[in-house]
């Protein structure tokens, strides 16, 4: 289908993502250097250094939740890429479901099972104990993240083990690999490029929301999110400085993505998204 | 010979800056089963695929019939081809993939049934019309591509490597088969092919190509027995390639002997190419042959012995049908006209 | 090993399911109680169904996801042939700006909309022109997040296709637009079906790009669950996550049985051959 015109069709693709795709960007950034009336200017950057803790809580956070999701996930990817085909279907699927749920109810649901007269005080209740403050900590809100995207870590390590053939790990035994042998030389080596897309795909959303420490937080909590949230549609109106720090939180992911990305390579990227 | 088909004209094709061909010159003529023969990226399908329609050289002219078409899209062209592969349509099944051309012209569906039986009997594939296409055997598939070009009467069936995919049997098989439907039908066919047995079987005519240039173009017992330059020897069956000096005219030096030769016209001691078949080489006893060397290897294949033997440093190959034993010398003889003298391959 | 790795799996799916299993439990309490179960009702359920906010949001909701990935899957779908007859560098330049839509945080893109359809609605005043956050905003949105994951899955189509098939069409007669629908339409099929879907699937759950660029009266329904969870406890919420969560089921459950029945299909053909 290679003819000297054909490449044309991508046209009208071309100038859609001009228009939204690189021109919003370009806009962030200009808005994040400029005052109202136009000038350039560096007090908006200048002044997201005011909001350090802020930011070093987001990034801590979202580490956090991201290394839980690794913890837990990775072993279960495993077990769930040498399962029969038919329980890995079934496995996926459960794993999926709540995937689908949009992530307001899912955080909702913590939402009514941490209040201070929800569900697991109520049981602590029933014992003598509590109630504790469950809800609006720190906690909670990591919580709420490995909650959401913990499938999003798993999905990619699955997807990547079960490219994994059995034989390779029956080869390596063969070769006299104890199971510490095979994980530490076989199994984690090969399923490298899932774990740094995992990574991305926990890490990137959590270190960028604002519903779940909103929800599960309280106001003590703020994140990034809810920074860029006030000053585009919350009370402290400013989108110089809502860009300024959307410019900064876009820095920081690049960043950690380009780390990541040195284990992977473009095609492994574009199937794992998927 | 009948008329001229399809004839190119100084056809230059270059794919992101480099050369595929470089003004190539060719005439097909009408009727017959031409064969572009040639290692791979020699330029052989890139020609076939200009004659198709799907490349449009950079310059030059094609023409069809004396008329120049090279602004002819292919679903306009006389031509149709078989593909690498087959390219069968893995959503229709096989009535429908043989049929898929009279559809496109709008032909009675009464004339599309009786064509498409025809055709599928042509083939040998009758009662298979129902079938998946994906799920038949290399052959089957084969056999559906020919008879899916084959139904629009093309004036000329372009094939690109078409028994590439298959096994060894099945190829010999459908080679014969290939050339029967070539003759019966009369359709002149131009067949890509990097297999020079294949080639020498099947083709009325072979054009040996190399490095985006006709090296040859002749009849099989031509190019077999007489290979234009060392490239063409080197390609078609095994030879020696020996370097040599021209002495004069049917006069020639190598491997420290002179021979009597049949070749002329090149230059007093001009330095050549010697090119011998190892089938042309007759083993006589040491000291009664022109040449002797030391046998170092001796292999049964089949028909003949293969036989390695050191000759003045060099190593030839011979075909001999008695062996003789590792380490012994023997004496070779060899006739005037099996001595092959070439211009020197340009390095 | 063996009940390890068993409980494990069984201590995860507890914590991915008791929270939606709470969930739909209250949402047959009669109490607004969220821990105490009063007894059992359908009331929210009637509720819920005559609250035309709810409803009107839904009908937007489906509208949006339905326009927009639509208008993805055509521009796409060119797209991806364009793309896959590109020179390599270019194609990866392409590629590049193709994965930011997902790559960046949503947040990030709903700003950054916002920013363009505020510029849009200075330039068009000059010109008289109204341009209200509404249906628009939020279709041109969702087709731009909808785009990658149509092309990513028609591209990879079109690349496993014998690259030949089209030849062939042409090469039997058929004009370059035909010979497109013809054989490669029915070619790549499956990857635009899936691309559609996964836009029409992304652009129904999506919140946080919906909120940066919806109108008042063109509120989607997460956006008003959203408002609904800000302002006081009603287990109406509850209600519509144990309707959500009975229909994604429901198509998981269709969608695997589909899939198990066509593996087995191709098997039983392939065996008789």
């Amino acid at each position: 289908m290679k003819t000297k015109y054909s490449s044309l069709f991508a046209l009208p693709y071309l100038i859609w993502s001009l228009i939204f795709i690189i021109v919003p960007m370009g806009l962030v950034v200009v808005f994040a250097f400029t005052t109202e009336g136009g000038q350039f200017t560096l007090d908006y950057v200048s002044q997201v250094g005011e909001y350090t803790n802020v930011l070093v809580r987001s990034v801590w956070l979202a580490a956090i939740a991201t290394a839980i999701c690794l913890l837990i996930g990775y072993p279960l990817a495993f077990m769930m890429s040498r399962m029969p085909g038919f329980q890995q279907r079934t496995m996926l699927m459960l794993i999926m479901l709540p995937m689908w749920m949009n992530f307001l109810l899912r955080t909702y649901a913590w939402m009514t099972i941490l209040e201070k007269n929800g569900l697991i005080n109520k049981l602590f209740g029933f014992i003598g104990l509590g109630p504790f403050d469950l809800i609006n900590t720190q906690g909670a809100v990591v919580l709420g993240m490995v909650y959401n995207y913990l499938p999003f870590m798993i999905l990619p390590l699955y997807s990547i083990m079960t490219k994994i053939d059995n034989r390779t790990i029956e080869a390596a035994q063969d070769l006299g690999a104890n199971t510490k042998n095979v994980f530490t030389r076989i199994v984690i080596p090969m399923s490298m490029p899932g774990v740094s897309t995992g990574i991305t795909m926990v890490f990137v959303p959590s270190v960028s929301t604002f519903i779940i420490s909103r929800m599960l937080g309280g106001g003590g909590n703020l994140l990034i999110g809810d920074l860029i949230d006030l000053q585009f549609l919350g009370n402290a109106y400013n989108p110089h400085l809502g860009s300024a720090i959307s410019l900064v939180l876009m820095v920081l992911i690049l960043l950690c993505m380009s780390i990541l990305n040195q284990f992977n390579d473009d095609e492994d990227r574009e199937g794992m998204l998927l | 010979m009948s008329n001229t088909i399809i004839s190119l004209k100084d056809i230059v094709v270059e794919f992101d800056g480099q050369r595929v061909l470089e003004g190539l010159n060719l005439d097909i003529h009408d009727k017959e089963f031409v064969t572009f023969l040639g290692p791979s990226g020699c330029g052989k399908t890139t020609t076939l695929r200009i004659i198709g329609g799907f490349v449009d050289p950079k310059e030059g002219d094609v023409f069809f019939e004396g008329k120049r078409i090279n602004n002819l899209p292919p679903h306009k062209r006389h031509v149709n081809t078989v593909f690498q592969r087959y390219a069968l349509f893995p959503h229709l099944d096989v009535f429908e993939n043989v049929a898929f051309g009279l559809r496109i012209q709008k032909v009675p569906e009464k004339e599309v049934k009786d064509r498409v039986s025809e055709m599928l009997a042509l083939v040998n594939l009758k009662g298979y019309e129902k079938r998946n296409v994906n799920l038949l055997s290399g052959g089957q598939q084969q056999r559906v591509a020919i008879a899916r070009a084959l139904v629009n009467h093309p004036r000329v069936l372009l094939l690109d490597e078409p028994l590439g995919a298959l096994d060894l049997k099945l190829r010999k098989e459908m080679q014969i088969e290939l050339k029967r439907i070539q003759k019966s039908t009369g359709i002149t066919f131009i067949y890509v092919t990097h297999d020079q047995e294949e080639a020498l079987t099947m083709s009325d005519t072979v054009v040996v190509m190399n490095d985006g240039d006709i090296q040859q173009i002749g009849t099989p017992e031509d190019i077999y027995n007489e290979p234009k330059n060392a490239f063409v020897a080197d390609f078609i069956g095994e030879s020696n390639i020996i370097d040599g000096i021209m002495i004069r005219d049917c006069f020639v030096e190598f491997s420290g002997a002179q021979f009597d030769c049949v070749d002329k016209g090149f230059g007093l001691n001009e330095a050549v190419d010697v090119v011998i078949r190892p089938e042309d080489i007759k083993v006589v006893t040491e000291g009664e042959g022109q040449l002797s060397g030391r046998v170092e290897s001796v292999t049964f294949k089949g028909v003949h012995f293969e036989m390695s033997v050191t000759v003045y440093g060099q190593e030839w190959l011979i075909h001999s049908t008695q062996s003789q034993e590792v380490g012994s010398v023997i004496g070779m003889r060899l006739d005037p006209e099996d001595i092959h003298i070439m211009k020197k391959m340009e390095e | 090993m063996k009940w390890l790795s068993k409980t494990y799996i069984w201590v995860i799916m507890a914590f991915l399911y008791a929270p939606i299993g709470v969930l739909i439990f209250f949402s047959f309490n009669q109490s607004k109680s969220r821990s105490n179960f009063t007894g059992f009702t359908l009331d929210w359920y009637v509720k819920l169904f005559n609250n035309d906010l709810i409803i009107q949001s839904l009908v937007n909701t489906l509208i949006v996801a339905l326009v927009s990935s639509l208008i993805a899957t055509v521009i796409g779908t060119v797209a991806a042939v364009g793309l896959n007859s590109m020179k390599k560098w270019t194609k990866s330049i392409i590629m590049n700006i193709t994965y930011l839509p997902i790559v960046n945080p949503e947040i990030v893109i709903g700003v950054s909309f916002m920013l363009l359809f505020v510029m849009a609605q200075g330039i068009l005043s000059h010109i008289n022109m109204d341009f209200e956050f509404g249906y628009m905003t939020l279709i041109l949105a969702h087709v731009t997040f909808n785009l990658p994951y149509v092309i990513l899955n028609v591209l990879p189509k079109i690349r496993q296709m014998d690259k030949y098939v089209y030849d062939a069409a042409l090469d039997l007669g058929c004009p370059p637009a035909r010979a497109f629908f013809k054989v490669v339409m029915p070619e790549i099929m499956p990857g635009i079906l899936s691309g559609f879907l996964m836009a029409f699937t992304y652009s129904l759950d999506d919140f946080v790009i919906s909120y940066f660029v919806s109108g008042a009266t063109s509120q989607t329904l997460p956006i008003t669950i959203y408002s609904m969870t800000r302002r006081k406890v009603s287990p109406e919420i509850n209600a519509i996550s144990t309707i959500i969560f009975v229909i994604v089921l429901a198509v998981l459950l269709l969608v695997n049985f589909y899939g198990a029945r066509k593996e087995k299909q191709s098997r039983r053909e392939g065996a008789r051959v």
